[in-house]
């Protein structure tokens, strides 16, 4: 194992953020401003509270999530396509580095990136409603479980993508409906029997109640389930990296 | 000694049927300058490609320092730097983060001793902080080259290095080469030019349609291929070539001034010392006498025409 260049990846990637760090912290900001603003303040004048949990505040799990998500992902394909694109990746592939390596060093610094951005979200989020926060560690476990999870996703969209369109395709298509499918803003309880059995299929679904739950002791589905899910996630992208680097797929000749 | 680098039957096959490499085989001796050429396509690359790893072989192995690039490919990579073709960096990133990037990508610490030493020696350290995209194309290739050698390889590999770079660029390149070769670097490069190849190899490969034709040291490649042109200067100018010198190979030159003769060096009788004797005796009065070595240029298309005819044939 050649952990110094982990670091080096790692260290690479994160200085490209904090290059930007404006930029990579105004825009989940203000739109989870405006999320806030709209269903906390808007809607939420309406919707009383959820399962006696204040709508404002029954939402922040479910924002701070959808983030990770979103963010996890682009960190992670744009961090590996950009070498791609610009054909720098020869480096990674002809010094001695593994795929073990590589993945931790784009995927550390992706997830770490979507958590740190999460947690801005949450002090922002205390400015509006007064959240408490009734597993704190368990919290932090899910949101870093979770960043690492869809920066895994996003590390596999950007090995396969071949263009810009198709980086940018599957987190459009596929996370934000899911994570808006996957009870971001409600709960599943509050669907018709049939819809909430169809909510269930969403692994999103799984990840945010998890998340929820660690927030407010409230959960759709069995914590356990969640932290299965968000392995059973990690494990998977973990074996289709491997089966990449191996092949050489869209990387080697 | 054994050699740093031993390719051994390796053959490259696309999906698509194109045989990129068939059957190559290579010694190549620690601290020695090898030049491979060979026309678009030939295979120059690809070559280089599977030994640094960027491209997988059908068949045959490569050993570096003793270690298989597939089986032990960690060590093997250790012990190589890689110079592209084409000018690959992050247009934003600074100079030295750039090569102490690739310090830690091979494994190693910080030394930044080192990277003073090797930064100033490609005249690049009051550069260091610039950002790539604000440097020359020149500079870019040093920086290409600082990468490269920012782990200390005991190999290093340039393809192409100075493809498209004005004749200033491409002696200041040479000269690089040339230091990095007094300090024990084993040096492989790929090049069009032939101007590079006779100028800077050791040794000279040539490579055509996937196949190596060749691969000798320089001298004796010219040696033996090599042909010499002897011009003679005439005192004074010749309307047509007496008969008594006709069929000897000897050719006129337009304007009658001078007597041009192709000889083979390696021919037991070169016939000069006749046919200065028989310009005597028919009262042709010489001025001068030159010789010039054909240029590898003449023996790599006469190589690679040679290996189309015996195709074809």
């Amino acid at each position: 194992m050649n952990w110094r260049s982990v670091a080096a990846i790692f260290g690479h990637e994160m200085a490209r953020f904090f290059r930007t760090i404006w930029q990579s912290l105004a825009s989940p900001v203000l739109s989870t401003v405006l999320y806030f603003v709209v269903f906390g303040a808007a809607i939420g004048g309406r919707i009383q509270s959820v399962e006696g949990v204040p709508y404002g505040a029954f939402i922040v799990p479910g924002l701070m999530m959808l983030t990770v998500l979103q963010q996890s992902v682009s960190n992670a394909s744009f961090g590996i396509y950009f070498p791609k694109f610009s054909g720098t990746i020869y480096e990674y592939l002809v010094a001695p580095t593994g795929w073990v390596e590589v993945t931790l060093g784009f995927v550390g610094a992706a997830a770490t990136k979507a958590v740190l951005i999460a947690l801005v979200i949450l002090l922002t989020s205390f400015w509006f409603n007064g959240v408490h926060i009734a597993h704190p560690v368990w919290m932090l476990a899910f949101l870093f479980l979770t960043a690492l999870a869809f920066s895994l996703l996003g590390f596999i969209i950007g090995l396969w993508a071949k263009n810009f369109e198709q980086l940018q395709i599957v987190p459009m298509m596929v996370i934000t409906p899911l994570v808006f499918l996957g009870g971001a803003f409600y709960s599943a309880s509050m669907l018709p029997p049939f819809w909430e059995g169809v909510a269930k299929l969403n692994p999103v679904l799984y990840l945010i109640s998890g998340f929820r739950w660690s927030f407010f002791g409230l959960a759709d589905v069995p914590v356990g389930l969640s932290l299965f899910a968000v392995a059973l996630t990690i494990a998977i992208c973990m074996a289709a990296i491997r089966r990449i680097f191996l092949t050489g797929w869209r990387l080697r000749e | 000694m054994r050699p740093i680098i031993e390719i051994d039957h390796i053959s490259k096959r696309y999906d698509s049927g194109t045989v990129a490499l068939n059957d190559v085989s290579l010694e190549i001796a620690e601290g020695e300058i090898l030049a491979l050429l060979g026309p678009n396509g030939a295979g120059k690359t690809t070559l280089i490609s599977i030994i640094c790893g960027l491209v997988v072989p059908t068949g045959g192995t490569v050993r570096v320092g003793g270690h298989d690039i597939r089986t032990d490919w960690r060590a093997a990579r250790k012990l190589i730097g890689l110079v592209p073709q084409e000018i690959l960096l992050e247009p934003f990133e600074h100079v030295i983060d750039c090569v102490r990037f690739t310090r830690g990508l091979y494994g190693e610490g910080r030394d930044e001793a080192y990277l003073e030493q090797l930064l100033r020696s490609l005249a690049l350290w009051d550069k260091r902080n610039a950002r790539t995209r604000e440097l020359s194309g020149g500079m870019k290739r040093r920086v290409l080259i600082a990468k490269a050698l920012a782990h200390r390889p005991k190999v290093l590999f340039l393809d192409e290095p100075t493809a498209g770079v004005d004749v200033a660029l491409r002696r200041e390149m040479w000269a690089v080469m040339r230091d990095l070769s007094a300090q024990g670097v084993t040096i492989i490069l790929t090049t069009h030019y032939l101007e590079e190849a006779e100028d800077m190899a050791d040794r000279i490969g040539v490579i055509n349609r996937g196949q190596l034709l060749l691969c000798q040291p320089k001298d004796q490649l010219m040696g033996e291929f090599g042909k010499k042109r002897l011009t003679i200067q005439l005192d004074q100018p010749l309307s047509a070539l007496p008969a008594a010198l006709q069929g000897r190979g000897m050719v006129l030159a337009p304007d009658g001034q001078s007597l041009g003769y192709d000889y083979d060096t390696r021919a037991e009788r070169t016939g000069i010392a006749h046919l200065l004797a028989d310009l005597a005796q028919n009262g042709i009065s010489v001025r001068d006498v030159s010789t010039k070595q054909s240029s590898l240029e003449e023996i790599f298309i006469s190589l690679v025409e040679e290996e189309a005819k015996e195709e074809r044939a």
